[in-house]
């Protein structure tokens, strides 16, 4: 049972990605929908650190910097291929998360969220003042992947935001499979069992803070991911990209949508990125929308958009 | 040597000696009750042996091995498990997500093979599920497997706690209280299943208010009053012994007064 629920979430999800080019009044929603597939990639992460663990960050920005700088600065200091980059980053940000998460996932509640909110500000820092290295808050260009090249020389000719729009839709769709094999998974139930009660997850065997530190070096991988991505297919990055507005855009975004749903991140992704590119009046106002989008979240929808309005069905139909 | 020894354990929390010099034992098999007023600290005993609280004195052998203050899921691992008297379910889960969380030490494996879905994880879910769904027919929760746990009543999370807790296929199970909340039918259920489990040689250690049920089962009983042990051995000697008459019979009335347990 479990396991269909499964594959009708992936098809869903793999099915809207198909489908909705086809309603695209321009190209330009090309560049919209793969920025909504890689943020969302970054949510599914906070989904399994969230939603399964019960562990917050304020500093996930901070992993997809080091992705994304990764992807600018391995090609140019190290000559790697911008692919291996990629794997470089999500390396160095997973051996980070288990070197640093060991001693916060001991904290709990607000003082977890303040240590990883200073992670968070140091990478930021340290990506804007190292302007040797990293060209500072200008931000640095990045090489292209070379694989839509490498297409075009099999005869396949599509423009850059097509092909980004389905090497992020292909990276969310693995991103998404993934985590909900996880969810039914014995690693999984560890995560979601101490959410549920830390002492009762102790007494059945379950290591607490190795299913934490798990949880915490997943989530940071997926953020680190996206990142290289965002740098990849934007061919430039600034150090926004690990600034502490973006990490409480990734929360906001899961919290959203149903942080112990993967369907339901990517929806709160989807909404979130779409509204400041559709009406342009947020862009402006993007903090406020933010806050206001979380204070009315957890007063009204606290489970999220997607399993709120998923119980509210199943409510009617019996 | 027996399954379980505690010897002159203590604890103290701010100046007040919440257990003291408290020492027992528990053989295979045995059901060993420990009873006492409200407050004598039964329950503070089920955290340091059970490794949720470090015990300020003394030791707590398992098997002859020292585990005094050893962390809860090292102890799972030698085959200690428990329940707790304020339930402690996973409220978001299933009824048989909550019983395979139980099976946590026989399901795990690679994370990589649990992320991927491997078929070597798959194996190991589906051995889980089936001992899960046969300790549900045990407990009578089999129908309610696909539920979510919040939504069950007391008394069938109370059975629901005890199903977990034998996932673990523990040689020592602690009962906080297991028939706290439930009517006579399931109390007289409870009962019978604690019989079963001690006749297939797991060691029973019981805290439950219920005397009827205390005095029917248990083969030893150790009687705790502001947390020394006042008097101990079968219930025939401790229900006639003066001192815990005094101390505990007598507590009765004022507990029944304020039985928030």
């Amino acid at each position: 049972m479990e396991a269909r629920r499964k594959w009708i979430q992936l098809a869903v999800l793999a099915a809207l990605i198909a489908v909705l080019p086809f309603f695209f009044p321009s190209g330009y929603y090309y560049r919209v929908g793969a920025l909504i597939f890689v943020n969302g990639l970054s949510v599914i992460g906070l989904v399994i650190l969230i939603g399964y663990a019960g562990q917050i960050s304020l500093g996930h920005a901070g992993f997809a910097g080091i992705g994304a700088y990764a992807c600018a600065l391995g090609p140019q200091h190290l000559g790697l291929h911008p692919g291996l980059a990629l794997i470089l980053g999500a390396v160095i940000s997973g051996l980070l998360a288990l070197l640093i998460g060991r001693p916060i996932l001991r904290l709990k509640g607000y003082y977890l969220a303040v240590a990883t909110l200073g992670f968070g500000i140091l990478v930021s820092m340290l990506l804007t003042n190292e302007r040797a290295l990293t060209g500072g808050p200008d931000g640095i260009s990045v090489e292209d992947l070379g694989l839509r090249a490498l297409l075009r020389d099999l005869g396949w000719r599509i423009s850059g935001g097509e092909f980004w729009y389905g090497a992020s839709g292909i990276a969310l769709l693995v991103g998404a499979w993934l985590a909900l094999n996880l969810f039914d998974s014995p690693t999984g139930r560890a995560m979601r069992s101490l959410h549920g009660s830390e002492v009762a997850a102790s007494t059945v065997g379950i290591d607490v803070a190795r299913q934490k530190l798990r949880a915490f070096v997943i989530s940071a991988v997926y953020a680190s991911v996206a990142g290289s991505l965002l740098a990849l297919q934007n061919g430039f990055i600034t150090p926004d990209v690990a600034g502490f507005m973006h990490s409480i855009e990734m929360v906001t975004m899961a919290v959203l949508g149903g942080v112990g749903s993967v369907l339901g991140a990517t929806l709160g992704a989807a909404i979130l990125t779409l509204l400041p590119q559709v009406l342009t009046v947020f862009a402006e106002y993007e903090q406020l929308v933010l806050g206001a989008v979380m204070i009315l979240v957890m007063i009204f929808l606290p489970q999220g958009l997607l399993p709120s309005i998923a119980r509210r069905l199943r409510g009617r139909g019996e | 040597m027996s399954l379980l020894d505690v010897n002159g354990l203590g604890i103290t929390f701010g100046g007040l000696k919440a257990v003291n010099d408290v020492s027992f034992s528990v053989q295979p098999g045995e059901i060993v009750s420990v009873i006492g007023p409200n407050g004598a600290g039964k329950t503070t005993l089920f955290n340091m042996i059970s490794g949720v609280y470090q015990p300020g004195r003394g030791t707590v052998a398992l098997d002859g091995r020292d585990v005094t203050g050893i962390a809860p899921n090292r102890l799972a691992e030698m085959g200690l498990s428990r329940t707790f008297q304020n339930l402690q379910v996973f409220q978001e889960m299933t009824v048989l997500e909550n019983v395979l969380a139980g099976y946590h030490l026989q399901e795990r494996g690679p994370v990589l093979a649990d992320l991927l879905s491997l078929p070597s994880m798959r194996r190991r879910a589906a051995r889980a599920r089936e001992g899960a769904r046969g300790l549900l027919a045990r407990v009578r929760l089999d129908k309610a497997e696909g539920q979510e746990a919040g939504s069950l009543s007391y008394g069938a999370l109370k059975r629901l706690e005890i199903a977990r807790a034998l996932a673990l296929r523990p040689k020592i199970l602690l009962l906080d209280e297991p028939a706290a909340g439930c009517n006579a039918v399931e109390t007289e259920e409870i009962d019978a299943l604690i019989a079963e489990l001690a006749a297939a040689g797991i060691a029973i250690l019981l805290v439950e208010h219920d005397m009827k049920m205390v005095m029917r089962i248990s083969n030893h009983i150790v009687v705790l009053d502001h947390g020394e042990k006042i008097a101990e051995g079968d219930p025939a000697t401790v229900s006639r012994d003066p001192g815990v008459i005094a101390a505990y019979l007598g507590a009765e009335e004022t507990e029944a007064a304020d039985a928030d347990g």
